[in-house]
């Protein structure tokens, strides 16, 4: 009887209100945020970079630090937007009945979403440039070419803070979290090159990691903080819009579902 | 004048059951206008629908004079709500919920803090501005949120049990508030299953129940409609309670009865003679009807 309401959503200036919120809130947690953004990386690049990199030397015609600190750059926006799209859109979603206030002003779950959306886009843009500034600090970039990386990164942000959100639309508790980030989050992690060039996997799988949005992630961050020409990016670019754009449908539709009764 | 909200046979159904049955009101500018009814009567779907938030399965409903499935946004602009539970930021302080909330509206900045002085001040909660919200009372809690469903000078304000779960004083503090608002040309709309409240602050309401509406009109209206104007209620064991039918209308629940009548004095005169009843005289009202109407069985829903 509950039918799903299929219609397109409309994005409208409102949602920069949400986002607005959700940067002021981010504010105020500043201290923790900072040591999140730096401290991880920071233990990436110095751990495995170095440590790894002793022996690896170089992987793909550039340093290992090069090679790792790029791909970790896109393996962060998506997990940031990943926890944020999760984590803390379920809090504000059920949990904390902060949408269903902002429900009975104009805004619609349209807005609110797409709010979101910019947010998770915003702090991976945030981690981002923390992973990129410690990366230089180790001497792993070499040109201002690689800011071109952080609009890369926004668009990742988007790409990932989609099918989180469906996770929480969907989601009947946190624990249910575990199930995207153990079949999905960490397999892209492992699996879209982030550590190594695809190229040394099986060649089936080749073709499944191609369906992954963060392997083409990956593929546009890399030469921009290498200092190489991007092959293909009208593909890449296209994969991260597309899946940003479906993301964000399934989410408005889904999340009309639960909260419109 | 034009009524603020027509709703006309509005209906929900759900997969397993069905909220609202072919109901239909009208609410008029600038009175206090309740539904009462016990739990699960269905108040609060045709709230929910009132705010677009819930689509209706069948029926028409203007807010406005606009059309609730055309112009939700349009509409929720010139609404108040106070949900049933408090939904506050947690993250952030008194005053910036209130800014905040401001800003979902696109209203001036200019205006905004200015308003929301005048709120905090409304609410008795200027002193409290910087506070977090999670280190405000029950009632605190409750007076910021009537303020922040103002922050938009809304021409009507939806409240949905505006006192649950809260102390004798906070409610009567709420009360004043709320006769303040209609006192000055806010349209209330307001569920309520305290009888006491409705009495106090509605001028027109319905009851309902298992999604249908039983009746409406003022609490006078009502009371007049459904129940004799004066009731003896009786507590202990009746010796002899066909004696006492034939005084009055009398219904039992354990060792409570309840008399109603007309004439109460044939009925006074036998009990002065019977020793050990205790007994209270008292009129009738909303409580009476409400029972009469939604039956005295316990609700477990």
């Amino acid at each position: 009887m509950n039918a799903m309401n299929w219609q397109l959503p409309i994005i409208r200036r409102s949602a920069l209100t949400i986002w607005r919120r959700n940067i002021l809130v981010w504010r105020k947690l500043i201290g923790p945020a900072i040591v999140m953004n730096f401290g991880e990386p920071a233990l990436y690049l110095l751990g495995l970079g170095f440590g790894l990199g002793f022996f690896i030397g170089e992987m793909a015609n550039m340093p290992y630090l090069t090679f790792l600190a790029s791909g970790i750059i896109a393996s962060t926006a998506m997990t940031t937007a990943s926890f944020e799209g999760m984590y803390s859109v379920y809090t504000r979603m059920v949990p904390q009945n902060t949408y269903e206030a902002i429900l009975t002003t104009p805004l619609d779950i349209d807005d609110i979403l797409a709010g979101e959306m910019l947010w998770c886009g915003t702090k991976s843009v945030f981690s981002g440039i923390a992973i990129l500034l410690v990366a230089a600090l180790l001497g792993a970039v070499h040109s201002w070419h690689a800011l071109w990386a952080i609009p890369v990164v926004f668009l990742t942000g988007l790409c990932f803070a989609g099918p989180a959100i469906i996770m929480s639309a969907l989601s009947p508790g946190y624990d249910f979290f575990n199930y995207y980030f153990v079949l999905a989050v960490t397999p892209m992690f492992i699996m879209c090159g982030v550590f190594y060039p695809i190229s040394t996997l099986p060649e089936v799988m080749q073709s499944i990691v191609y369906l992954l949005p963060l392997t083409h992630a990956v593929e546009l961050t890399r030469p921009l903080i290498a200092g190489n020409p991007v092959e293909h990016p009208l593909l890449h670019l296209g994969v991260l819009a597309g899946y940003t754009l479906i993301g964000y449908y399934f989410a408005v539709v889904l999340t009309r579902k639960r909260l419109i009764v | 004048m034009q009524p603020i909200v027509q709703a006309r046979h509005l209906e929900k159904h759900f997969a397993r059951f069905t909220a609202v049955k072919d109901v239909s009101f009208t609410i008029p500018r600038g009175k206090c206008f309740g539904f009462l009814g016990p739990n699960g009567a269905g108040k609060t779907t045709i709230l929910r629908i009132l705010l677009g938030l819930s689509p209706a399965t069948g029926g028409q409903l203007t807010v406005f004079d606009l059309d609730i499935q055309q112009q939700a946004r349009e509409i929720r602009r010139r609404i108040g709500v106070v949900p049933q539970q408090d939904n506050l930021d947690p993250d952030f302080t008194v005053r910036e919920n209130l800014q905040i909330y401001a800003s979902y509206f696109a209203l001036p900045r200019r205006e905004i803090e200015s308003r929301i002085d005048r709120l905090l001040e409304f609410a008795a909660l200027s002193e409290r501005a910087d506070a977090k919200t999670e280190h405000l009372s029950g009632g605190m809690k409750r007076r910021l949120t009537i303020a922040r469903a103002l922050i938009n000078d809304p021409e009507l304000v939806i409240l949905d049990e505006p006192t649950t779960g809260l102390d004798p004083q906070a409610r009567h503090v709420i009360w004043a508030k709320l006769s303040e608002l209609r006192d000055r040309g806010t349209t209330l709309v307001l569920t309520t299953h305290y009888m006491e409240e409705a009495e106090r602050l509605c001028d027109e309401l319905v009851v309902m129940d298992h999604g249908l509406i039983l009746d409406q009109g003022s609490p006078a209206q009502l009371i007049k409609r459904h129940v004799e104007p004066e009731v003896i209620e009786i507590s202990g064991e009746l010796p002899d309670s066909s004696e006492l039918e034939q005084l009055c209308r009398i219904e039992h629940i354990g060792r409570s009865h309840y008399c109603y009548a007309h004439n109460p004095r044939p009925l006074l005169d036998h009990l002065q003679n019977q020793q050990d009843l205790i007994f209270l005289h008292r009129p009738a009202d909303l409580e009476d009807v409400f029972l009469k109407l939604t039956g005295r069985e316990l609700r477990d829903t």
